[in-house]
């Protein structure tokens, strides 16, 4: 764990650092795919841009409505730079609903431009293991394996090791066994199902999970039922390509 | 690959993990299980400590069972601190008859006490100081920045921590308000 690095007065936040990082990697990557795939890199790459910048406003915007009456009074705090106060899922929607309206007005193929979106996918969720190694948040539970790591108080599953692992396996799989057919959108359902199957399996190590009714584990049920539907997709557009 | 064959791998892996979510499902906590072990990390206990106070007292965190605490760890030549530190005042007000308890613990290992009183005068600050002269409290928290705050709820655990500063007012608000809705 090295959630810090100090440089002068700066504390640098490792975490952020490796998402940032993981968001470089990941544009690389889709420009890349995007040229191969003969979509513009550019409009793709706005695409991303706004969805970003929309998702950060909208994240700040929604937590900002949930403490209105203190926000009233301190107007400037919208403009904080603590990532503390940001509706995380709220900004993901209305990020990714950014991104579909610019994909629309720019006339983007919603199945190629998912396609050239999938190693970007998969980059992202290698950055997040490797910033939840950083930060130490995701921790597995207690063990005494002779792989666990002391780590809060105890020796518990390196499970941010576990998740970047399969999120590289996840990445190789794209890139080494691609599927028959380009430009269909399964490539991209190839990544989400995998980076799904990952966190059913690993999850079952977490040592912080969010438990709902029966003591089922919540990302369980979310990865099983986006499995589910990434599956009934390549179904569908497996369909479509053939015909 | 093709994909039949993609398909035939992830309704295989959705059989397999539909299996496994259901065996991997936490059993019902026992009420005889200890609470979360102390650790400077949201969901944990907050460590415990006993510490003098600026004003000659002394102050034990433990003791404070059943208030939502803010535990700020403060240095007197720290910028971001003393740029912060009348935001914690003006909500310390504000909440304090709600219940809220703030404790500035400065970190005196790494401060002068004479500066601590000072910054404290200076900035008119009405919520106890506690010193941690031999930097244990520190160590136990950690301390990777100054400043640090830690939101306790009443049951002693951390709901939130913000390493660095200076923070906005709204990210104070927010979190006491959080803790103040925990029964």
């Amino acid at each position: 764990m090295f959630p810090f690095l100090r440089i002068g007065p700066l504390l640098i936040q490792m975490h952020g650092l490796a998402l940032l990082t993981g968001l470089w990697v990941a544009t690389t990557w889709i420009d890349k795919e995007s040229l191969h795939l003969k979509l513009n890199a550019t409009t793709i790459l706005n695409m991303i841009f706004y969805g970003l910048i929309g998702g950060l406003i909208g994240a700040r915007v929604i937590f900002a409505a949930q403490h209105l009456n203190i926000y009233f009074l301190n107007p400037l705090s919208l403009f904080s730079l603590n990532t503390g106060t940001l509706d995380l899922p709220g900004g993901v929607i209305i990020g990714v609903l950014i991104a579909l309206l610019i994909g629309r007005r720019e006339k983007l193929p919603l199945r190629p431009t998912l396609d050239a979106l999938a190693p970007g996918f998969a980059v992202m969720m290698i950055a997040i293991g490797v910033a939840n190694t950083f930060s130490g948040n995701a921790f597995g539970s207690a063990t005494r394996l002779p792989w666990a790591i002391y780590l809060w108080g105890e020796f518990r599953h390196p499970t941010q090791i576990y998740e970047t692992v399969a999120a590289i396996i996840v990445f190789i799989v794209w890139k080494i066994i691609p599927i028959e057919s380009q430009r269909s959108g399964i490539r991209f359902l190839q990544v989400v199902a995998f980076s799904a199957s990952a966190r059913i399996f690993l999850e079952a190590f977490h040592g912080d999970s969010v438990l709902w009714p029966g003591g089922f584990r919540a990302v369980q049920i979310i990865g099983l039922l986006i499995l589910t539907v990434a599956i009934y997709l390549t179904k569908q557009w497996g369909k479509a390509e053939r015909e | 690959m093709n994909t039949n064959r993609l398909l035939t791998i992830t309704i295989s892996i959705l059989i397999l993990g539909a299996v496994w979510t259901f065996m991997s499902r936490v059993r019902e906590p026992s009420s005889q299980q200890p609470g979360p072990p102390p650790n400077p990390k949201a969901g944990f206990a907050a460590p415990d400590f006993t510490l003098d106070t600026l004003d000659g007292g002394q102050l034990t965190l433990s003791e404070l069972r059943g208030h939502p605490i803010v535990l700020n760890l403060w240095a007197s030549w720290c910028l971001p601190c003393r740029s912060e530190m009348p935001a914690i005042e003006k909500a310390y007000q504000h909440y304090k008859d709600a219940g809220l308890i703030v404790i500035g613990l400065n970190t005196a290992s790494q401060d002068s006490e004479s500066d601590a009183r000072a910054f404290v005068q200076e900035l008119g600050l009405t919520f106890p100081i506690a010193l941690d002269r031999d930097g244990s409290v520190q160590s136990r928290y950690q301390l990777l920045g100054l400043p640090s705050t830690y939101f306790i709820d009443r049951k002693g655990i951390i709901r939130a921590v913000v390493v660095g500063g200076p923070m906005s007012e709204a990210t104070i608000q927010s979190n006491i308000e959080n803790l103040l809705q925990e029964k």
